[in-house]
C-alpha cells in the first residue's frame, strides 16, 4: 500500500487501485420531542419510559410532525449551501424488526427536504470540496439488546421515533484521512447551528459507508459494499482500510464483488457480510397516507436563513483577514464554536500591543493540553479568557519569560487565579535590568574561566552551559534573550 | 309508548331530557334485547355491567344539556375503547384491551352516551358481508341466513334489531353504506378528514372514515355533529367550519341540481335496482329538485383502482401486527418464524390475501405499474366528480348492486364479493361524502337503498336531500325478531 | 400476469406470512383471479396524469417541540405477550 500526502492507494504487482467512498451519516436531530411523537428524545433514560403511543405503533395511532425537527433539518440545509425543498414527502420504508414497532419507518425517499450542497474539507494539501447529495429527515428505530438474556432479544424503544437527518454525500471521498475530516466538519457545522450534538458516543451521530475500489485513473465506479452502523471516526478508517483491501483481493483474484451490505467487527477489525438481508432491498417505500407533502415557504425558509450563526468556513475567513492567523491554526480555532469564541474573547482582552501568535500557541498548545488531560471542554476551562490574555500580555511586554509563563500557567488552573498577582506574590518578575545581569554574568565567567577558555577556542556547545548557570543563578528570571546577547559580548 | 328499543335515537334523547324514561331503564332495555338476540351474534363484546352502572350514575346526577344524556350505545368493534376489549374482528387482537380511547368514541362519551359493547365486523373492516370475523358471521336481523353486508356487518344488525338506538361504523370502501342498504337503515360516510381517525384500527389510512349509522337522517344528522370535529391528533384531519347538521336540517331541497351518472347502470343489473332508482328520481323531482344526466366516465375503474390502493395501504398498516408489542404471539424458534407463524395463524384468509396483493402491488418492479397506477386512475376519477359538481349540487344511484344474500354464497369467489362495493367505492376514492338510505324492497322483501353524493364538506346537503326523500319514500322495516323465540 | 408459486411465496416472505404449499397453490388461483380483474386498468392511459396521494383537502400540521408523553411504560407494556417490566422480549434474531 502506498501512502502519500494526499493519495491513499493499494498496490498489487502491476495494478494500483484507489478507494472510493461515499458516506451516509445519521445525525440525530436535537430536540426536545421525537419526530412525529410527544415523547422524550433525552439520552440514557431508563429503557421504555420515553415511549409514547405512537412510538409503540398501538392499533389507531398515528403520527404528527414536530415543526421545530423541520426548522433543524433546513438550517442544517443551510450549512450544508444545500437547496432547500420547499415541498417534500415522506415516505414508508417497510421492513420487518423488533425494534421497528409499525413495521415501518417513516422517511423520505423520492422528494427529501434538502437538495445538492458542498462541504468544504480543508486538507494539508489544500481545500477538498465534497458534494452533498441530499438532506432528509427519519424515524431513528429502537434498540435491541441481544446479551442480556440467553434465549431472547429485549427491545427499549426509547429511542424509536426520534428525529434523524440522513446526510448523503456524493461517491467524492478517497482516503480514510478526508473521511475523518469530513465527518468532522459535518459534526462542527452541526454543532454550530445546534441542530445535532455530534455526541458519536451517545450514538447522536453514526455514518453507513459505502466503499469501492477501482484502478487508479478509471472513471468507472466499481461495486460498492455498505458497511453499516459505524459509530467512530477510528473505526469508519480501519473498517475501510479492511474492506478496500479485500476488495482488491477478490479482484485481484478473478473473482466478483457481490453488492452487500456488511457490518464491522470491532474486535476482529474486520467486515462480514450481513446474512438475514436478503430481502431487506425489496422495501417497497410509497408516500405515508397518514400524512400529507410537507410545503415550506420562502419566508420561513428565510427567517431561518437569518438566525443562522456565522459558519466555520466563514469565520475561517475573518481569522485569517482580519487576525492574521495561519489557514492552519484557523481551522482549528474554528472548529468548535467556543473554541472560537474564547478565542476571540482572548483577542479582545489583549488589547492594544497584542501578539497574536503567542495568542494562538498557548491556546492550541498549554491550553488544549490541559483540558485533554482534565477531559475538559474549553467551555469549562480552568483558565478564563481574561486572564490567558493577561498571561500572554505579561510575556509580550517583557515582564516575564516564556519559561517562567508555564510555571506561572500551572498555578493559575487552580481557581483561575490572576497572573499579575502571582507574578507579584511570588517575586517571579523577570530580570531585565542589563547592569544587574551583567554582573550576574561577569561572576559566572569568572567562576568559570577554563570552561570560558575553551569556548572562545571554539567549544561553541560550552554556549548553552553558560545559558544554564544564569538561568540557575538568577532562579530563572533572567531575561533569557539579554543573556544570550551579553554572554555574546562577554565571551 | 312503544318499546323503548324501537324509539329513533331522537325520540330517546327526547324521553329522558323529559325525565319520561331514566337511563337505567332504556339501557336495561337494550341489555336485555340484546341477550335475548345472541343468535345474530352482533356484539363480540358486552360491557352490559358497565353499561348498568353507568346509566345508574347518569340518573344519580343527570346532565340534560348534553346531546346524549345517558344514551346507551354500542360500537363498531374497530374503535379503540379504554379499558374494553378491542378486537377489529381479528384472532391477533382477541386479547387486546387499550389503555387509550378513539377521538370519534370519545366524542359521544363526552356528550352522555354510555358504552354498551363493541359489535362484530369483518376482520380488519376487510369484507362486505361480515363473514370475515374471527368471532363468526353475523346473522341479519331482516331474514335467517342472510348476511348483513360489511364491513360494519354487526353495526347494521345490531342496529336494524334495535339492540341499538344508533351506532357508528367505518367506511373505506362501502362498510357503512352497503351494510345499511342491506339492513333498511341510514349509514353516512362524511368526506375524508371530516372525522378524525385516531383511535380507529387502520385498514386504508387515505379512504377510512367513521360515519353514523341510524334508524332514520335526523338521528344521522345529530351523532354526525357530536362525532365530526377536527382533531391535532390526525394529521388527515380538516379544519373547517362545520355545520349544526341536526339543527340545520330541512327537507327544502327545492332548486337543488341532482345528477344521474349514466355509467351507474352496469350491465346486468337487477331491475328491481334500475326500477327503485327511478322511482327515486320521480320522488326528488317531487321534492323540487331538478335532475341531470351526468358522466362520470372513469366509474367503472374504481373497483380495480381501489384493489390496489386498499390492500396496498393495508399490507402496511398491519406490519405492526407482528406478536411483539401486544396482542396474539405464536411461538416461533427465532424472530422470524415468530412473526411468520403469528401473522399466519392471527390472521384470517381474507386479510391474508389482501395484505399479499398489497405487499405485491408495492413491490420492486410492480409499484409504478399498479400502485402508482392506481392513484393516477384516483385523480381520473376525482375529477370526474370535480367536472359533474360544476353542473350538480349531488348525485343519485343506487347504494348496492342487489340487495343481501344467503351466508356462504360468496366465500368462495373474492371477486364476486367485491363487486358489492362497486357503486360505493368510487366515493371513497375521490374522499366525498355519501348517505345511503333504504328505498324499498326486493321480490324477497329484502331492503334496498339508495345513495345521495355530495360535494366534499357538504354533507348538511346531502343529509337534507335524504331528509326530503325518507320522508317521501316513508319505508317501513319489516324486521320480524325472527331470532327471537 | 400469471403470479406463480415462485412469487407467492416470495411475497409471503416479504410479508411475514408463512404459506405451505397447499395454501400456496389456493393463493395463487385467488390472486391470479383478483390481478385478472384489476388489469381493467391498462385499459386506461394515464401517462399524463398526476397521481393523486391524499384527498384530504388541508396542508401537513405542525406540532410544537413540547414533550407531552411522559413515563407511561407500564401502559406500553401492559398488553406485552412476555412477563417483563422493562422491556419487549422477543425470540433472538438469527445473525
Amino acid at each position: 500500500m502506498t501512502k502519500d500526502n494526499s493519495e491513499y492507494l493499494i498496490s498489487r504487482d502491476n495494478n494500483i487501485y484507489e478507494i472510493v467512498i461515499g458516506l451516509e451519516v445519521h445525525a440525530q436531530v436535537t430536540s426536545n420531542s421525537k419526530l412525529f411523537s410527544a415523547s422524550s428524545t433525552t439520552f440514557g433514560a431508563e429503557p421504555n419510559t420515553q415511549v409514547s403511543l405512537v412510538d409503540a405503533a398501538f392499533p389507531g395511532m398515528l403520527p404528527v410532525i414536530n415543526e421545530f425537527c423541520v426548522k433543524q433539518a433546513i438550517k442544517t440545509g443551510i450549512g450544508l449551501k444545500a437547496q432547500i425543498n420547499k415541498k417534500s414527502v415522506f415516505d414508508r420504508k417497510n421492513y420487518f424488526y423488533a425494534d421497528l414497532p409499525q413495521g415501518y419507518q417513516i422517511s423520505q425517499f423520492k422528494y427529501p427536504i434538502v437538495g445538492e450542497g458542498t462541504v468544504i474539507l480543508d486538507m494539508p494539501n489544500g481545500q477538498k470540496e465534497v458534494g452533498i447529495e441530499r438532506l432528509h429527515l427519519e424515524q431513528d428505530a429502537g434498540k435491541s439488546i441481544h446479551d442480556m438474556d440467553p434465549q431472547n432479544t429485549l427491545v427499549d424503544l426509547n429511542r424509536s421515533g426520534v428525529a434523524l437527518m440522513e446526510i448523503v454525500s456524493k461517491p467524492d471521498l478517497r482516503t480514510p484521512d478526508e473521511v475523518s475530516v469530513y465527518v468532522k466538519k459535518l459534526r462542527s457545522i452541526m454543532r454550530y447551528l445546534g441542530t445535532c450534538d455530534g455526541n458519536m458516543q451517545e450514538g447522536s451521530l453514526r455514518a453507513d459507508v459505502n466503499v469501492s475500489v477501482r484502478i487508479k485513473g478509471s472513471d468507472k465506479l466499481g461495486t460498492r459494499c455498505e458497511i453499516k452502523n459505524v459509530n467512530s471516526i477510528k473505526f469508519m478508517q480501519m473498517a475501510i482500510n479492511y474492506e478496500a483491501n479485500r476488495q482488491v483481493d477478490l479482484i485481484e483474484e478473478g473473482k466478483t464483488i457481490n453488492q452487500e451490505t456488511r457490518l464491522f467487527d470491532t474486535k476482529k477489525n474486520e467486515t462480514r457480510s450481513m446474512r438475514s438481508k436478503e430481502d431487506a432491498h425489496d422495501y417497497r417505500y410509497f408516500p405515508d397516507p397518514d400524512l400529507l407533502p410537507l410545503e415550506v415557504t420562502d419566508e420561513f425558509i428565510e427567517k431561518l436563513k437569518a438566525d443562522i450563526p456565522e459558519l466555520p468556513d466563514d469565520k475561517k475567513k475573518r481569522f485569517i483577514d482580519k487576525f492574521k492567523v495561519s489557514p492552519y491554526e484557523a481551522t482549528i480555532l474554528v472548529s468548535d464554536m467556543e473554541t472560537a469564541k474564547y478565542f476571540e474573547e482572548v483577542v479582545a482582552k489583549m488589547g492594544k500591543n497584542q501578539d497574536m501568535k503567542l495568542a494562538v500557541n498557548w491556546i492550541i498548545g498549554e491550553l488544549f493540553a490541559v483540558l485533554n488531560n482534565k477531559n475538559l471542554e474549553i467551555s469549562e476551562s480552568p483558565i478564563s479568557a481574561k486572564n490567558l490574555a493577561k498571561l500572554v500580555n505579561l510575556i509580550k511586554n517583557g515582564t516575564i519569560s516564556g519559561k517562567i509563563a508555564k510555571t506561572i500557567f500551572e498555578l493559575m488552573i487552580d481557581g483561575d487565579k490572576d497572573p499579575q498577582i502571582i507574578v507579584e506574590e511570588k517575586g517571579l518578575k523577570q530580570e531585565s535590568d542589563p547592569k544587574a545581569l551583567e554582573a550576574l554574568i561577569d561572576k559566572i565567567i569568572n567562576d568559570n574561566r577554563e570552561k570560558a577558555i575553551e569556548y572562545k577556542q571554539g567549544k561553541e556547545k560550552l554556549f548553552g552551559f553558560f545559558v544554564g548557570q544564569a538561568m540557575k543563578v538568577s532562579g530563572g528570571k533572567a531575561n533569557p534573550q539579554l543573556i544570550n546577547e551579553i554572554l555574546k559580548k562577554k565571551l | 309508548m312503544s318499546e323503548i328499543t324501537s324509539l329513533t335515537l331522537t325520540e330517546l334523547v327526547k324521553n329522558i331530557k323529559e325525565k319520561k324514561i331514566s337511563s337505567e331503564e332504556a339501557t336495561k332495555n337494550f341489555i336485555e334485547r340484546g341477550e335475548k338476540s345472541k343468535q345474530l351474534n352482533s356484539y363480540i363484546t358486552n360491557d352490559f355491567s358497565s353499561a348498568l352502572k353507568n346509566a345508574k350514575n347518569f340518573d344519580q346526577k343527570p346532565n340534560f344539556n348534553l346531546k346524549l344524556p345517558g344514551i346507551p350505545i354500542a360500537v363498531k368493534d374497530l374503535f379503540c375503547t379504554s379499558g374494553v376489549k378491542t378486537t377489529a374482528g381479528s384472532k391477533i387482537l382477541s386479547n387486546f384491551v387499550p389503555t387509550y380511547e378513539s377521538t370519534v368514541t370519545q366524542n359521544i362519551w363526552n356528550e352522555g352516551a354510555i358504552l354498551l359493547g363493541k359489535l362484530n365486523c369483518d376482520e380488519f373492516a376487510m369484507g362486505s358481508s361480515n363473514e370475515t370475523s374471527f368471532f363468526g358471521n353475523v346473522q341479519s336481523p331482516i331474514d335467517k341466513d342472510l348476511v348483513p353486508g360489511g364491513s360494519s356487518g354487526g353495526s347494521a344488525a345490531a342496529l336494524a334489531a334495535n339492540l341499538t338506538p344508533i351506532t357508528i361504523g367505518t367506511d373505506t370502501g362501502g362498510s357503512i353504506r352497503q351494510p345499511a342498504s342491506f339492513t333498511g337503515t341510514v349509514g353516512l360516510k362524511p368526506t375524508y378528514g371530516s372525522c378524525s381517525r385516531y383511535g380507529i384500527v387502520a385498514f386504508a389510512s387515505s379512504l377510512d372514515q367513521a360515519g353514523p349509522m341510524s334508524k332514520n337522517v335526523k338521528d344521522c344528522a345529530l351523532l354526525h355533529e357530536i362525532i365530526s370535529t377536527y382533531d391535532e391528533k390526525d394529521s388527515t384531519s380538516i379544519d373547517f367550519k362545520r355545520n349544526e347538521y341536526s339543527k340545520e336540517l330541512t327537507n327544502n331541497i327545492k332548486g337543488k341540481k341532482i345528477g344521474i351518472p349514466k355509467e351507474y347502470r352496469v350491465e346486468g343489473m337487477p331491475k328491481e335496482i334500475e326500477d327503485l332508482w327511478v322511482k327515486g328520481i320521480e320522488y326528488i323531482k317531487d321534492c323540487g329538485a331538478k335532475i341531470f344526466e351526468i358522466s362520470l366516465p372513469h366509474t367503472n375503474y374504481a373497483l380495480p383502482a381501489y384493489y390496489i390502493v386498499a390492500p396496498a395501504e393495508a399490507s402496511s398498516n398491519l406490519a405492526r401486527y407482528d406478536g411483539v408489542k401486544y396482542g396474539f404471539r405464536s411461538k416461533g424458534e427465532n424472530l422470524i418464524d415468530m412473526y411468520e407463524k403469528t401473522r399466519s395463524e392471527g390472521f384470517g384468509s381474507e386479510v391474508q390475501r389482501r395484505i399479499m396483493i398489497g405487499t405485491y402491488v408495492l413491490s420492486s418492479g410492480y409499484y409504478d405499474a399498479y400502485y402508482l397506477k392506481a392513484q393516477k386512475v384516483r385523480k381520473l376519477i376525482k375529477n370526474d366528480f370535480d367536472e359533474a359538481y360544476k353542473k350538480v349540487d349531488a348525485i343519485l344511484t343506487p347504494s348496492t348492486p342487489n340487495s343481501a344474500f344467503k351466508i356462504g354464497e360468496k366465500t368462495n369467489d373474492p371477486v364476486s364479493m367485491y363487486l358489492n362495493d362497486i357503486f360505493t367505492v368510487p366515493i371513497n376514492l375521490a374522499g366525498l361524502p355519501a348517505i345511503s338510505i333504504p328505498a324499498g324492497l326486493d321480490v324477497k322483501g329484502y331492503p334496498l337503498g339508495l345513495q345521495i353524493i355530495g360535494k366534499a364538506f357538504d354533507e348538511q346537503n346531502i343529509l337534507n336531500i335524504a331528509y326530503a326523500m325518507e320522508e317521501k319514500i316513508a319505508f317501513k322495516n319489516k324486521i320480524t325478531d325472527w331470532w327471537i323465540k | 400476469m400469471t403470479i406463480d408459486l415462485k412469487t407467492i411465496k416470495h411475497i409471503s416472505k416479504l410479508s411475514r406470512i408463512s404459506v405451505d404449499d397447499k395454501k400456496a397453490k389456493k393463493l395463487a388461483i385467488d390472486l391470479n383471479s383478483i390481478f385478472n380483474f384489476i388489469e381493467k386498468l391498462n385499459e386506461l392511459n394515464t401517462d399524463k396524469v398526476e397521481p393523486l396521494t391524499s384527498v384530504a383537502a388541508t396542508t401537513l400540521k405542525f406540532r410544537t417541540d413540547v414533550v407531552k408523553s411522559k413515563d407511561i411504560r407500564s401502559q406500553i407494556l401492559k398488553n406485552s405477550p412476555e412477563d417483563n417490566e422493562d422491556f419487549f422480549v422477543v425470540p433472538k434474531v438469527i445473525e
